[in-house]
Order: structure tokens, then sequence, then C-alpha cells
């Protein structure tokens, strides 16, 4: 068990308000001491961090790795590498695999493949209905006891308002936090682009607004009198911030997430029907995507995930509407959103936060932060370091990133995992 | 660490996807979709297609495509304008091959690709596309080996152009060439016709004074006036003073749907009748794409009397096809400068 100094680093730890250029320490896998040496303590490896940051580990509220069942997509062991090489240590990976996450011997699988790649620490969402169908409850007790962070129907659609409310009623019970995509399956109507001008113009089957925010608007009057808490994830529109916000004031115990594309992209990006900018839910307006940055910098939506989506070239290659959605994304997540603190939308304490110690909240995980006694989850940033994103450097099975090409400034150069290092630039 | 290499995104997405329509001299290339083309473009399909319309009524056959090889691909059922393009494809001497393919058994990309690939092994030189998903046309442009020219003949709502110019062609023939002084409405189901869209961008190409679109809100799409439109939802209001009035196919499934609640109350409201029609400039014109639902959208009175236009366009379409396929397969080639060389 090595000891480790990392030197002159400046400290970002924003669950414990603290930002200064100093020492950090790792002893036993663990954050031994911040500032000045604990007792006896001998380095045996000292890493010069001057000129870097030195950030909690990433946590990734979702992000899909394809096994079981996609592994022509990806694998566990291919897309926990991409995640440790982009700062991410901790991750949660939604309930859709096939077979479902919806028996523990599912969540299992996943666990012993993610110990054995020693890479990022993984974590499983449970179905909140059986086999996602919508029909019956999920055994959520159990998936808890297995380890499941929370439960979510993932982007499956449950009609019956009442088997939505017993499920909300049952996971309360157990205390288990409900995780929510909300699309109504009627209103966006096998769609593939968001309900505007653009879709008008190509003539693609459209998503109104209301096929998200309906559901959520729903969803917010049928939690009022149970105590539950529901996190509302992958945001596209401008009114559903409006209605958490409302929710938040009202005293709902509600949180939510955006995925980092929809920070930066808008329906314009699909006008020459390029697929790799099929996602759902759309790309929606510049309008809301100015909302959604401000919702975040507002502290409405309260952290970004990448929404990793990856995918084998042949799922990009087919016209638009035959396409499968999403992006890989994983390796753009912290790229992204220092992006928005570059171009002075988000103060760089926010972003952090956005990324470590909020979503460890959301999925009640002791992580994202760098207390002492915390185990040694965290990553090295060099900020100064400009460089363009490129498939051919892409971990990630998946090259189905629209970002390919971009100018980025920060990088991560190291990520350290109870105190090992996974990732070396 | 099994990271197989993988395609560039450029080969996933293609080029710039607009431009792909022309070469590096700014010629047709493939055609796609009219928005992107400039007014010289669309005025020389109707040029070439001028001059195609005289080898329709009496020599019937021209050289100019000897020796290449045209495959009709239809993804979708259509007899009509496979057998248009088919007529003007063979009254150019070229080869045609129809390959008729049900959508269910390429419900995949990887078949698609597949079957260009091997259409393209057979030496062929174009490709007509017909397909039920939009963008499809412009996905298999990105995609075909570069000798090889794509021509949309319908892509899920997206665009239509052919038919757009044959309408293009039809007007001029029948109000000059002198779009400006024109107002068309373009009434019906604008929601789910790649024919209404590639219709506006044409006449807002050609400087249409005004062009309207009439429908319930149930069959415009939002914010359509971004296209160029202005939307009116009665067809009296619609139709008032119109120099064009063309009326476009209500699908039978969209009377299911939720669209409307019945062909009866369609017709009531929105259907051509003789009555409705006087509403527009006494030497208006009705065009109709076809087939015609009688009784549904248009009274037969109407679609067989004297301001009806809608055989012409049959007639046309074949001459702007042979136009399209001659420019975009064998250069710019009028047929008067065949007949200075014969």
């Amino acid at each position: 068990m090595k000891n480790i100094l990392i030197k002159n680093a400046r400290i970002i730890d924003p669950k414990n308000n603290f930002d200064e250029t100093t020492d950090l320490y790792i002893r036993d896998q663990k954050v031994a001491a911040v500032g000045s040496a604990p007792e006896k303590f001998t380095a045996d490896e000292v890493i010069d961090a001057s000129n870097l940051w030195l950030i909690p580990g990433i946590v990734d509220i979702s992000a899909r790795l394809r096994e079981p069942g996609l592994e022509q997509k990806a694998n566990i062991e291919t897309e926990t590498l991409a995640a440790a090489s982009a700062g991410i240590t901790t991750l949660c990976v939604p309930p859709d695999t096939d077979p479902v996450i919806d028996e523990p011997a599912v969540v299992e699988l996943i666990l012993r493949k993610a110990k054995l790649a020693k890479k990022t620490h993984v974590y499983t969402m449970g179905a909140l209905t059986a086999g996602l169908k919508g029909e019956h409850l999920s055994e959520m007790a159990s998936l808890k006891r297995a380890g499941c962070v929370g439960v979510s129907n993932a982007r499956n659609a449950i009609n019956n308002p009442l088997i939505l409310r017993r499920a909300f009623e049952y996971a309360s019970t157990h205390n288990i936090t409900v995780f929510i995509e909300a699309q109504d399956e009627h209103l966006s109507e096998n769609g593939c682009a968001h309900e505007g001008a653009i879709a008008s113009r190509l003539g693609l089957n459209a998503i109104p607004y209301a096929a998200e925010t309906a559901p959520i608007a729903q969803i917010l009057e049928m939690i009022r009198d149970t105590d539950i808490r529901i996190h509302f994830g992958r945001l596209s529109c401008a009114r559903s911030i409006e209605l958490i916000n409302d929710a938040k004031a009202n005293g709902l115990k509600v949180t939510a997430d955006v995925a980092a594309h929809q920070l930066h992209l808008t329906d314009m990006d699909i006008s020459s029907f390029n697929s790799l900018y099929h996602v759902i839910p759309p790309l929606r307006s510049q309008r809301d995507m100015n909302a959604l940055r401000h919702g975040l910098a507002e502290g409405i939506i309260n952290c970004i995930c990448s929404d990793h989506q990856p995918h084998e070239p042949d799922a990009k290659l087919a016209p638009y509407p035959a396409t499968e959605p999403g992006i890989s994304s994983i390796e753009t997540l912290l790229p992204l959103t220092l992006k928005l603190v570059e171009n002075g939308s988000l103060e760089l304490n926010t972003a952090i936060a956005s990324l470590t110690c909020n979503p460890a909240k959301i999925l009640g995980l002791n992580a994202g932060h760098l207390s002492v006694g915390q185990f040694a989850n965290l990553c090295l940033i060099d900020p100064q370091k400009e460089w363009v994103f490129s498939i051919d450097e892409m971990l990630s099975h998946g090259k189905n990133t629209p970002f390919s090409g971009w100018n980025f400034k920060g990088k991560v150069i190291q990520t350290i995992i109870k105190g090992n290092t996974v990732f070396k630039k | 660490m099994v990271n197989k290499p993988t395609r560039r995104t450029d080969d996933i997405i293609g080029k710039d996807l607009w431009n792909i329509q022309l070469d590096e001299q700014g010629r047709l290339k493939h055609f796609l979709t009219i928005e992107g083309l400039g007014t010289n473009i669309l005025n020389q399909i109707l040029d070439t297609a001028e001059s195609f319309a005289g080898v329709n009524e009496s020599v019937k056959k021209v050289p100019l495509l000897r020796g290449k090889t045209i495959v009709n691909l239809f993804f979708e059922a259509s007899t009509r304008t496979r057998t248009t393009f088919e007529l003007a494809a063979k009254r150019l001497s070229a080869d045609v091959l129809n390959m008729n393919i049900s959508a269910s058994a390429t419900s995949k990309g990887e078949t698609l690709l597949d079957t260009l690939r091997n259409l393209e092994a057979m030496q062929t030189d174009m490709f007509v596309v017909r397909h039920a998903d939009s963008g499809t046309a412009h996905f298999i442009a990105n995609h075909v080996a570069p000798h090889i020219r794509v021509l949309n003949a319908g892509d899920g709502r997206h665009a239509h152009p052919t038919q757009a110019m044959l309408d293009m062609f039809t007007i001029r023939r029948n109000k000059g060439a002198d779009f400006g002084k024109l107002r068309v409405a373009i009434v019906g189901d604008i929601m789910h016709s790649r024919v209404a869209r590639s219709q506006i961008h044409a006449l807002n190409t050609l400087n249409t004074g005004e062009v309207r679109v009439v429908g319930p809100k149930t069959l415009i799409p939002k914010d359509i006036e971004s296209m160029g439109v202005s939307v009116f939802h009665d067809l009296e209001n619609g139709i008032k003073d119109a120099d064009v009035v063309i009326m476009l196919r209500l699908q039978k499934e969209r009377m299911t749907g939720a669209s409307l609640p019945s062909e009866q109350e369609y017709y009531q409201l929105y259907g051509l009748t003789e009555e409705r029609f006087k509403l527009a400039k006494p030497d208006a014109i009705v065009m109709h794409p076809g087939p015609i639902n009688r009784g549904v959208e248009i009274e037969s009175s109407v679609a067989d009397g004297d301001h009806s236009v809608i055989l012409d366009q049959v007639t046309y379409g074949i001459a702007v096809r042979m136009a399209v396929m001659s420019m975009t397969l064998g250069g710019n080639i009028k047929m008067q400068d065949q007949e200075k060389k014969q």
C-alpha cells in the first residue's frame, strides 16, 4: 500500500468549500491529510502537481456500458477504462441492459465484471418495474440490498398512472430514490427531433415540449403528499426547469440533471441529417440550451452527466430517423463542462460540484469529496492544456461523437482510485 | 483491450451535406432537395425540360444517356412516379433496372448500405431513390461511389424535388416565367407532405409573390412560417385571389387517426368545390400531385374542369425528369445542342 504525496496542487473540493494550492497525502488508499503531513508519513511516491488542479473523482449519474446484452456496442472493461481516462471514478448504469437490472443476479454480474476491470467504480440503477414493462413493481428492496443506488424505468413508459403512484409509494417505503427520464411515449410518437422549424423543414417526426413537461408536471402533482425523493434526469426544455424550481420552492425532494451535450448543441445541428446529433431527448432550441445553462448556474439543475451511449458504427449508418439515438460521451463530460467555465456561463466551483459532490449526494454515495479519511478517488487536471478531441484517440468502444475536432482547454492527466493510479497520460 | 479500428466520423456522416448536390463547378451532381439550390439551377432545369418537351411529342427518343444504367430503387410502393422516371430514362436511351424492395427487408441501415454496394458492383450510373425515411437520399448520396448520381424520388416527409420542379414547369407554362406576381396556395396535409415542402422551397427560390399553406392545425407543421409561407386555417381566405391552387392528396390513414375526425368534415371545410374555387382569380389554375381522392379534397368537376392542369403535370413530369437526369449524368446538354451536333 503506497503512501503518496501530491505536492503543490490547486485542490478544488466544493463539498468542503476548499480551494487552495497545497499538498495532499494518501495513505492506506485514503486521504490522510491536506496541507501539512500527517504523523509518521513517508512518501513512497511524490507527484509534483505544480500548476495542476486536483479535484475529487467525477461521479457520472448515467453512463451505459452496454454489458450485459449489447456487447457489440461496448463492454464494461473498455468503458470503465474510458471513464477513468476522463477523470470519472464513479459511475452509475441505468437498468436497461439485456437482461434488465430487475433482479439481484444481474446486479452481481455487472459489479463482478467491474471489479475485475479494476478501473472506475460502477454502481447500478435497478428497474422500477419488472422487465421495465411498466406493469408490475420490481423487487426494489432486494435490488437495494444487492447494491442498487436507486430505481428507474429508464426510457420505458409507464402508461398507467396508478402503477407509477404505487411504485413511488413502494420506493418511498424503502427509502429509495426514483430516477425519472421524462418522455411521454404517445406525445413523442416515434419522434426523432425537436418540434420546431428544423424538424418541420426536414420532415422529421417531431417531439414537442409537452412530451417532457407533461409527465414532469403529472409526477410532481402525484408526489405532493408522499415523502419521496425524485430525480429528473436528462432535462431538455426550459419549461422543465421552471417546473422543478417551483417544486423545490414548495419543499418537494426533487433534484435534476442535464447531459453535457445538451449544454452545447441545439436542433440547428441536425439540419443536415447528421445522425451523430440524434439524441433522446432531442436537441432543442438555443433558448432551451441557454435556460439549461442558467438552471445549472442557479443550482436548479444539480448535476451534469455524460448520458454515455456508445454504439457500433452501423447503429448510426442509416437514414437519420432509422439510426439509434445517443452519443458516446463519457470522454467529453469534463471537457464540455470546463468549456462552460471558460466561456463564462458557469463558475468553476459550481462546475466541479455538478460533477462530484452533487451527483454523489443524489446517488446517496459518500463520494465526490476529499475529506480526510475518504478513499482517495481523485484526478489531476492540467488546466492550461489546449487540445483537440479526436475519435482516433478515444478509448470508448463507441466512436459515435459529434465532438471530434472540437478544441478544449484543460485535460485529465492522471486518475487515482483508492490510491492506485488507474490512468496516467 | 479490444479497441478495433473503426470508421472515421466523416465516413459516418458524410461531407458537407447540402452542397453534395453540386460539383466543384457549381453544376448539379445529385438532385436531393430544392433547398440550397439557386434560381439559376432551377431555371436551368426548367429550360432544359422545355427543350425536352418537344422530344416527347415528336421524336420520342434521344441518345443522350446511351450506355448508362439507371436503377429505380423504390423502397416504397409507387406506380406513377416510377413509371415516369422509367419513361424519362428510356427516352434518353438509358438502360433501366427497376428494384422494388419492401421496407421490411431493409429495416436496418446495414442492409440498405449492402443493397447499395451490390448495385454499385453492377456498374450502374444513377440511383433514383424513394424511401419512407426522411434523409434517405442524402444518406445514399453520401455513401455511393463518386461516379454514381442520386435522384430523390421522395424521402419520408422531407422532399420530392422532381415533383416540385414539374409543378414549377406547369406553373411557368400557364402563368409565364415571372413568379413574382403570383399568389400560390397549397391546400391540405402539409404536415406529412414531402411534395409541399419541396414546392415551398421551389416557389420561394423562384421569388413567388406569396406562398400560402392552408389546412387545420393538425396538418400544419410547427413554425412552418420560417420556410417563407403564410398560414391559413380556412379555405375561403386561403385561396382568395390566388393564381394557383395546389391541392394535396389526403392519405386515407390520416382520416382515421387523431388528425381529422372524418372525410365528410374534411370535405366540408377543405374540399375544393366549384363554388369555393370562384374565390380564386378568374384565370386561376388548379393543380394536384395525384392520385386524386375525388370528393375528399377536390370536387370532380373542378379536377376535370377548364382550370385544371392536373394531366399536364403528369405529361411534364417526363420532360422535367429527363432534364434532371441529363443534367446530373450527361453534363449540361440541351436538346438544341444535340440537334446541332447531329
